[in-house]
């Protein structure tokens, strides 16, 4: 059968006041009817220039150069602008990253989306806004009607990313760009409407370009998967060939820098890719993946190998495809045992705990309750994971333990003693011991002080080193944390995000302090480079038995760093305990929701669909007894409603914070996540 | 209504420059990047519009300085027999009502509007900025009287607050410069507090107060050096409202008193030989226009240049 | 909304009386002593004395202060010691000159400004978008009276097509005063005009890099109503209160420019007020203008919440 969308040897260039770039080089691919293809890269890779170039909407100093792309055998590529107009929005539907923005403001949502009938149906007001409910009822809106009426903001991103979706299959196009849609979600909106797209996927003919950087994520939908990477395609193959005997070295060392979801207490380290992806218009005459390969020859440093079939249905761009190593036996050779997770014997002492630690602030129309009596212990040399999403108060929580937001009840102690709860009213021994590393690297540091100057500053005030010594001291850190000597005097800019994180981590470490607080230091990073960050931390950690508090909303990450796992919602304690405990039956229903939804990058895991309903609920209106109610899968009705529910005690230190007992719990749980065989596969 | 040049392969999508180029070309890792002064000179060159502006600044910002040395004439001296004398070799820009050589005055004027202006300007980014900096970082009640109260100033149009205070308190050079920062100081601290706002919880503030930093020097050394641009940005624009504020108010006789050579003052001063000898008027007149655009261009040059994408008018 | 337009008003009420504190404060130390300005020079000391205490300037100052803002409230306004007649009617007569030479000038600059605005920043980086932006640059700092004194010397001395001074009659009709009140408009509208402008483009610009144009667009709307629909709605929001502060901008140009042309208008009698010292007149009239000022940005503030539906509903 013909492919419905076609690309080949598609390039395009920029033109930009560093020169032209050339930023897609000679793509091809091909998606057919009901076929989902999954485009992964990290940024820079030139995929979201790709999918955009094709249907020519590019920046007006973007240019196609050459190739060919063809939609239902119509070639697309000098198709007179209106005619490329009228594909767009009636066979070209588009689904964005960031479904707020993606929406106009000031218009109500019915309006937005009955354009598209009226525009490429040809349909009036009252037909429009029939198929617009209609189409609102296909992508499971609840009350489509009301909808109808209301702006943007007034909706959650998962009920908006709904209506763009419907806005996108409208006119049931023949290809569906969905550009990262669940990017900007939270975890377990992100599995709702993950599930909703396979669903639609079944009931529309649309080919499906999918664009993400999330290797889980297209485990979930797509058919296909291409690889990219500097604005060249690496690989391409069925999903599952990909994940299980990928044949690109890069796609390989990829799939190993995602922490694989493994509740054992061994922590094992996580491939690295040494380097950083090229500029564009720096690129290796060879392969371009070769500066960074470990199974590079001198034959991949001559000529670019070009993107060939190796298997039926399986392209690589790599010369030395045959003795690319299957993943398992890859990550066993290319990662190693960093600790083991303390779970039996005797245990540390505590650092630093929270006791019905309170954060309430004064708003207009009532008081938010970020953080609403919360119980959490580090222990000495350990590192506790909070887990939770947006809204779930684990960040305020982090803040109220180092000072920056002043707790309004409850405690907060280092080695027993109350800590006073503002950092202004702290005596510098204090401040020295907890220290943070923030989520956002681009604010991390100063943009007008150096690299040395952002070191040298906790050593000389907090260490009592003078200038000379500070240098000294800030250099070993800034070996210590893998980065050059000379990054000394460079500013911020002059850095990538990855390295302005091991500054900011490195400045954590000047002040020598017992406790580092890591809030999400790696979400907004590639992969990759999350990978190495994890690497560092964990290093870091065995060499100087610094305890972490790691907040994360990925499970996933929280999982391969952690000791003990805290989940939190809506300002409150879920469940808490060994991390083992904790991922392991019995659940609080949270973690069980949490669990079946974080998107794990093999295709073999098996999550039972257990979907939360509806959205986190207003901290300034928490629910009456346990606040998990309105949205728990597993609620017994007015009992949760009415009462808040006890601490149930497991073993060792693990608590849930739930009505149901945990024998029961554990009884209905067994089938939540059922990991593959770890050497299963090719 | 017009057309948008919207054909198929041109859209200023937010993905443009700046963004596109990162993202293209990769973080700047491993990539020294020239520092940031010698980074605006390069993105000034390129706009030639900018660069006039500040070249022609620059000509009068040395007339300020050398303007008695250069100019041709005496400014005050009178002479009887070039009353009114139309422009010529001896007189390029002809003579005013008293015989004085025109662009003699205006040459030695230059001083005076930058003066004015000038220290006016200065002394409103200094308090201006003390009071945005204090305001905003403490926040709470006091930020909230301290602004109401600027923005009570600021609902005077400046023309008028500028001419009821003057003819208070008596158009001396001191009062004028007072004045001038008194009608700036409310714009200088609102951009000032809005960039305190925005630094104070940025990560790298707060990783100052985590370490237990004074808070003189998170004001000082974290976030003053992070409001430079857009201060600089806004002083060069008050810089060139203070030269119409000055010349309005030497126009309408509130501002400098003769015989000052002040550009404004002369305007009104030979206002009824505007028919028979428009050049007494003309000349001044354009002068005005000429620094007034050039300084126009300059700081909206700097804003573009050291405010890339973020900047308001 | 109703509490949001409250607070805004309890807000302009506030701004109000401090500002007339100021200006009260500002008159009263003006240099000059009124009893002698009325009574002239060579009035006896106890004709001077009694004219203070009927005047109430024996009094403390706070109470002349309240004394002066209930009559002003009342719309007693005083009497003009320079013009020897009550201020409210002559005040409010110049207001209505000063607002058909602003009506003139608004209907200028208002459409012509978005106009350019639009045009500028639909063709961005183009000669078209770099002449307006550079033109609208060069006429946003340029003091009334030089724009004015070069437009006089073209229209009105060079090509005669226009008088050169606007000494109109008090009391003209619009239709009597409009050949008079062309120059005059065109010499306040530059300024604003420049503002306008520039706000149209800086925020058009913005709005065109939004991503729901991109959305717009890959719906296949057509160009014409991407821009209608999707585009103005947005950008033309902010020049809603760009064209409010404007108004602020016209009052001070209406002073240079109407003395310029030397039309009777609110500034020329401000600026007539302050070369007489006439305390009485200064306080009316810069009152006056102040209200009118703060209640025109009240006006924007409303407008901008009642057409932005992210303010509204909340």
């Amino acid at each position: 059968m013909r492919p419905v969308f076609e690309i080949e040897g598609l390039h395009i260039d920029y033109t930009t006041e560093h020169g032209v770039l050339h930023a897609v080089r000679d793509v091809s691919l091909a998606i057919h009817e009901h076929e989902s293809f999954g485009l992964v890269g990290e940024s820079g890779s030139g995929k979201s220039t790709l999918a955009m170039g094709s249907i020519r909407y590019l920046a007006s100093n973007g240019k196609v150069i050459d190739g060919s792309v063809r939609l239902n055998g119509v070639e697309l590529l000098g198709l007179p602008a209106r005619d490329l107009r009228d594909l767009w929005g009636s066979r070209i539907g588009v689904v964005y990253q960031s479904p707020l923005s993606a929406l106009n403001p000031s218009i109500v949502i019915g309006k937005q989306l009955a354009e598209v009938a009226r525009q490429h149906l040809g349909m009036d007001a009252s037909a429009a806004k029939a198929r617009v409910v209609e189409m609102l009822t296909k992508v499971a809106m609840p009350d489509p009607e009301a909808v109808l009426k209301r702006y943007p903001h007034q909706l959650s991103g998962g009920m908006l990313q709904r209506c763009v979706i419907a806005m996108a299959l409208m006119t049931d196009p023949s290809l569906l760009i969905m550009d990262e849609p669940t990017t900007a979600l939270d975890v377990t909106t992100q599995a709702v409407v993950l599930d909703l797209v396979a669903e639609l996927k079944r009931e529309f003919d649309s080919a499906i370009l999918y664009i993400t950087h999330d290797l889980g994520v297209i485990t979930k939908i797509c058919d296909r998967v291409g690889v990219m990477y500097a604005g060249e395609f690496m690989e391409q193959a069925a999903l599952y060939e990909l994940f299980k005997r990928p044949l690109h070295p890069y796609t390989l060392d990829l799939l190993g820098c995602v922490p694989h979801f493994d509740p054992t207490p061994e922590k094992r380290s996580l491939v690295t890719i040494p380097g950083a992806i090229p500029r564009v218009d720096e690129l290796p005459p060879g392969c371009i993946f070769a500066p960074r390969c470990k199974f590079v020859e001198d034959a991949c440093q001559v000529a670019r190998p070009p993107l060939d079939h190796v298997a039926s249905d399986h392209l690589s761009a790599c010369l030395r495809w045959r003795i690319v190593p299957p993943p398992a036996e890859y990550l066993r050779e290319a990662t190693e045992a960093v600790r083991v997770a303390q779970t039996e014997g005797t245990r540390p002492d505590v650092l630093v705990a929270a006791e019905g630690a309170q954060v309430h602030f004064k708003a207009p129309k009532g008081v938010i309750r970020a953080v609403d009596g919360m119980d959490l212990e580090v222990l000495v040399g350990q590192t506790l994971g909070v887990v939770g999403e947006s809204g779930s108060g684990k960040t305020t929580v982090a803040r109220a333990i180092i000072g920056l937001t002043p707790a309004t009840g409850g405690a907060i102690t280092l080695h027993g003693k109350v800590l006073p709860r503002s950092t202004g009213k702290r005596p510098r021994a204090m401040l020295k011991e907890i220290q943070m590393v923030f989520q956002n690297p681009d604010a991390s540091l100063n943009p007008t002080r150096t690299v040395g100057d952002a070191i040298m500053r906790p050593l000389s005030l907090l260490g009592d080193l003078n200038r000379q010594q500070a240098k000294q001291r800030a250099k070993e850190l800034l070996q210590s944390v893998s980065l050059p000597v000379s990054y000394f005097e460079r500013l911020p800019h002059e850095l990538s995000g990855g390295e302005k994180q091991r500054v900011a981590i490195a400045r954590a470490f000047a002040a020598e302090p017992e406790l580092i607080l890591c809030d999400e230091p790696i979400s907004s990073l590639d992969v990759s480079v999350q990978g190495s960050l994890m690497n560092l931390l964990m290093q870091l950690q065995v060499e100087k038995q610094t305890s972490y508090v790691f907040i994360s909303h990925d499970l996933s990450a929280v999982q391969h760093l952690s000791d003990a796992i805290a989940v939190v919602y809506l300002g409150h304690v879920m469940e808490i305990g060994d991390a083992t405990r904790v991922l392991t039956p019995p659940f609080h229903p949270y973690t069980e929701a949490l669990l079946s939804a974080i998107p794990l990058a093999d295709p073999d895991v098996k999550q039972k669909p257990i979907r939360l309903g509806g959205s986190v609920p207003s901290a300034m209106d928490v629910p009456s007894g346990c606040r998990f109610y309105p949205r728990c899968p597993r609620s017994l009705g007015d009992l949760c409603v009415e009462q808040e529910p006890p601490w149930r005690e497991g073993e060792g230190d693990h608590r849930i914070y739930c009505h149901i007992p945990l024998d029961e719990l554990a009884q209905v749980q067994a089938e939540t996540l059922v990991l593959a065989d770890q050497d299963g596969g090719a | 209504m017009v057309e948008p040049n919207i054909t198929d392969e041109s859209f200023d999508t937010a993905i443009m420059d700046e963004t596109m180029a990162k993202e293209l070309l990769g973080p700047d890792g491993g990539r020294p990047r020239p520092r940031q002064w010698r980074l605006y000179w390069r993105r000034l060159k390129k706009r030639p519009a900018a660069l006039i502006g500040t070249i022609v600044f620059c000509v009068f910002l040395f007339l300020a300085v050398f303007g008695p040395w250069v100019a041709p004439y005496d400014y005050q001296a009178q002479d009887a027999k070039a009353r009114l004398a139309t422009p010529s070799l001896s007189h390029p820009f002809g003579a005013d009502q008293f015989g004085r050589d025109i662009l003699s005055r205006i040459i030695v004027g230059t001083r005076n509007i930058f003066l004015l202006g000038g220290f006016g300007t200065l002394i409103a980014v200094v308090i201006g900025t003390a009071i945005g900096l204090a305001s905003g970082y403490i926040g709470g009640t006091g930020d909230e009287v301290v602004m109401r109260l600027l923005d009570v100033l600021l609902s005077f149009p400046s023309l008028l607050l500028a001419m009821v205070l003057l003819a208070s308190v008596g158009p001396s050079n001191l009062n004028i410069i007072l004045v001038v920062a008194v009608l700036y100081i409310p714009m200088v601290a609102r951009v000032v507090r809005s960039m305190v706002l925005d630094l104070k919880n940025k990560e790298f503030v707060e990783a100052a107060r985590v370490r237990g930093e004074k808070t003189s020097y998170i004001l000082f050394r974290e976030i003053l050096p992070n409001s430079l641009p857009p201060l600089l940005v806004e002083a060069s624009m008050r810089f060139s409202y203070s030269i119409f504020l000055v010349a309005s108010l030497g126009y309408l006789g509130l501002g400098v008193q003769p015989p000052s050579p002040d550009w404004g003052l002369q305007i009104n001063e030979a206002r009824n030989f505007f028919q028979i000898a428009p050049w007494v008027l003309l000349f001044p007149a354009g002068t005005i226009a000429v620094l007034v655009i050039a300084t126009s261009l300059m700081s909206d040059g700097l804003r573009q240049v050291m405010l890339p994408g973020g900047g308001r008018n | 909304m109703g509490k949001f337009i409250l607070r805004r008003l309890g807000f302009m009420v506030l701004t109000v009386i401090l500002a007339s504190i100021i200006i009260f404060w500002a008159t009263t130390i003006l240099p000059g002593d009124v009893a002698s300005q009325i009574l002239g020079r060579f009035a006896t000391d106890k004709a001077k004395t009694e004219l203070r205490h009927e005047l109430g300037l024996d009094r403390p100052v706070p109470v002349q202060y309240a004394t002066w803002l209930g009559k002003y409230v009342r719309g007693d306004w005083g009497t003009s010691p320079s013009m020897d007649t009550v201020v409210r009617p002559v005040v409010f007569e110049r207001l209505r000159n000063s607002a058909m030479l602003a009506l003139v000038a608004f209907a200028m600059y208002v459409p012509l400004g978005i106009f350019l605005g639009l045009l500028a920043a639909l063709r961005k980086n183009t000669w078209a978008d770099n002449l307006i932006s550079i033109g609208s640059l060069a006429f946003i700092g340029l003091p009334e009276f030089v724009s004015g004194l070069i437009l006089i010397a073209i229209f009105a001395i060079e090509l005669q097509w226009l008088p050169s001074q606007s000494a109109i009659d008090p009391h003209s009709t619009f239709v009597q005063a409009f050949p008079y009140l062309i120059l005059p408009a065109i010499t306040v509208a530059l300024t604003s005009l420049a503002y306008v402008v520039r706000m149209t483009r800086s925020s058009t610009v913005d709005v065109l890099q939004m991503d729901y144009v991109r959305t717009a667009n890959l719906k296949g709307l057509p160009p014409r109503r991407v821009l209608l629909t999707h585009v103005l709605r947005n950008s033309l929001l902010p020049t809603i209160t760009v064209v409010a502060i404007g108004i602020g901008w016209l009052i001070g140009g209406l002073i240079v420019t109407e003395s310029v042309y030397d039309y009777p208008g609110i500034g020329r009698l401000l600026l007539f007020a302050i070369q007489r010292r006439d305390l009485v007149l200064i306080q009316a009239t810069a009152l006056l203008i102040v209200i009118i000022y703060v209640v025109a940005n009240l006006l924007a503030d409303i407008l901008y919440a009642v057409l932005n539906p992210r303010i509204r509903y909340n």
